[in-house]
């Protein structure tokens, strides 16, 4: 693969990175990376990825534009209220490279089709906003053996951790998802719009730096920030011989959905 | 006793707590909300009333964060 003129220029800022150079910007146009999730996490992991000239996104969302989403899902503007997400998303990320070969799934990931969508990608983006497809995603990843980001919000929170084959994993620091109503969701508890892109934008940068092969990567550890306070803090993990996916005696051997969360406001006020 | 909770070195005045006295004492209001890490080890639930904490140990409490999207 050669670079032409105007990708030189376009990447320069990239290439002249003594960790990314020419080479490094054709593994980025040759790479393929899934985003779950067209929301907080997904939108700004997918506008950055796009201006780094990943060759080919992936976009999981069943979701339609909500006027409550664009207070940080920046992705998407105004007058996409009521469109689908991925659709909204696409248009965006072929305004901005013509190099991005976009990919659309309009659905939710459930256990009978994930594995046939994450097949195809090197590294894939967790932005997802409840449990059950948390857990989803990381048992699909760790039982199909790919890479991905973990990412989670909440008020002026944001932690995440990159799993690879053979690291933690999800699971190995939270076994099983926690009841129905002991986590609020961002919905409930609401969300700094900023967190959503500090937090998006590391996960990109995850996938960049895994393309990339450079750099040390957020695996065996959880990255916790508070944005109210802007503390950052890592807590160092490893692989729980008690996990119940990747330990040494999983107990999880296929996929399974948990149920979905119902985004009952009656939780919040009978709590 | 001096205990590192959360990367952070404090002195509790709980001798012998186990670690479900020290969630409450934290003021984790459900045990469900959290995973703890013990030394290194993530504990399973059913390890919080049997294990007591002592001098020196390192407890992280993770909290779940399950927003992103919606």
């Amino acid at each position: 693969m050669n670079l032409t003129e105007e990708q030189i220029e376009r990447y320069s800022r990239h290439i002249i990175l003594k960790d990314v150079g020419g080479a490094g910007q054709e593994k980025i146009l040759q790479a393929k990376v899934l985003i779950i999730g067209t929301g907080g996490l997904g939108a700004p992991a997918a506008l950055y990825l796009a201006a780094a000239g990943v060759g080919t996104i992936g976009l999981v969302d069943g979701d339609t534009v909500d006027l409550s989403n664009l207070q940080r899902q920046v992705i998407h503007f105004t007058a996409d209220v009521k469109r689908l997400k991925v659709d909204s998303a696409r248009e965006k990320i072929e305004a901005l490279n013509p190099d991005v070969k976009v990919v659309t799934y309009p659905e939710r990931v459930h256990a009978e089709n994930i594995a046939a969508i994450i097949k195809d990608y090197d590294f894939i983006i967790d932005g997802t906003d409840n449990f059950p497809a948390k857990f989803l995603i990381n048992d699909a990843c760790v039982l199909h053996s790919k890479p991905f980001s973990h990412g989670g919000i909440l008020r002026f929170d944001g932690q995440t951790m990159t799993y690879l084959p053979g690291s933690a994993c999800y699971r190995c620091v939270f076994n099983s998802p926690p009841p129905k109503g002991a986590v609020p969701t961002c919905s409930e508890a609401g969300i700094l719009g900023a967190v959503a892109g500090m937090l998006g934008t590391i996960q990109a940068a995850e996938a960049l730096r895994y393309i990339l092969g450079k750099g040390k990567l957020l695996t065996n550890r959880l990255l916790i920030f508070n944005a109210l306070d802007m503390e950052y803090r890592q807590v160092n993990i490893r692989q729980n011989p008690e996990c119940p996916i990747c330990g040494e005696r999983p107990i999880i051997t296929k996929l399974v959905d948990y149920e979905q969360p119902v985004c009952d406001l009656r939780s919040r006020y009978h709590a | 006793m001096k205990l590192f909770i959360n990367g952070q070195e404090e002195t509790v005045s709980l001798e012998e707590a186990s670690i479900a006295e020290l969630l409450s004492h934290k003021r984790v209001e459900m045990p469900e909300m959290v995973s703890v890490e013990y030394n290194g080890r993530f504990l399973r639930r059913d390890e919080y009333e049997r294990i007591r904490v002592k001098d020196g140990d390192r407890i992280e409490f993770l909290y779940f964060m399950g927003g992103g999207s919606n």
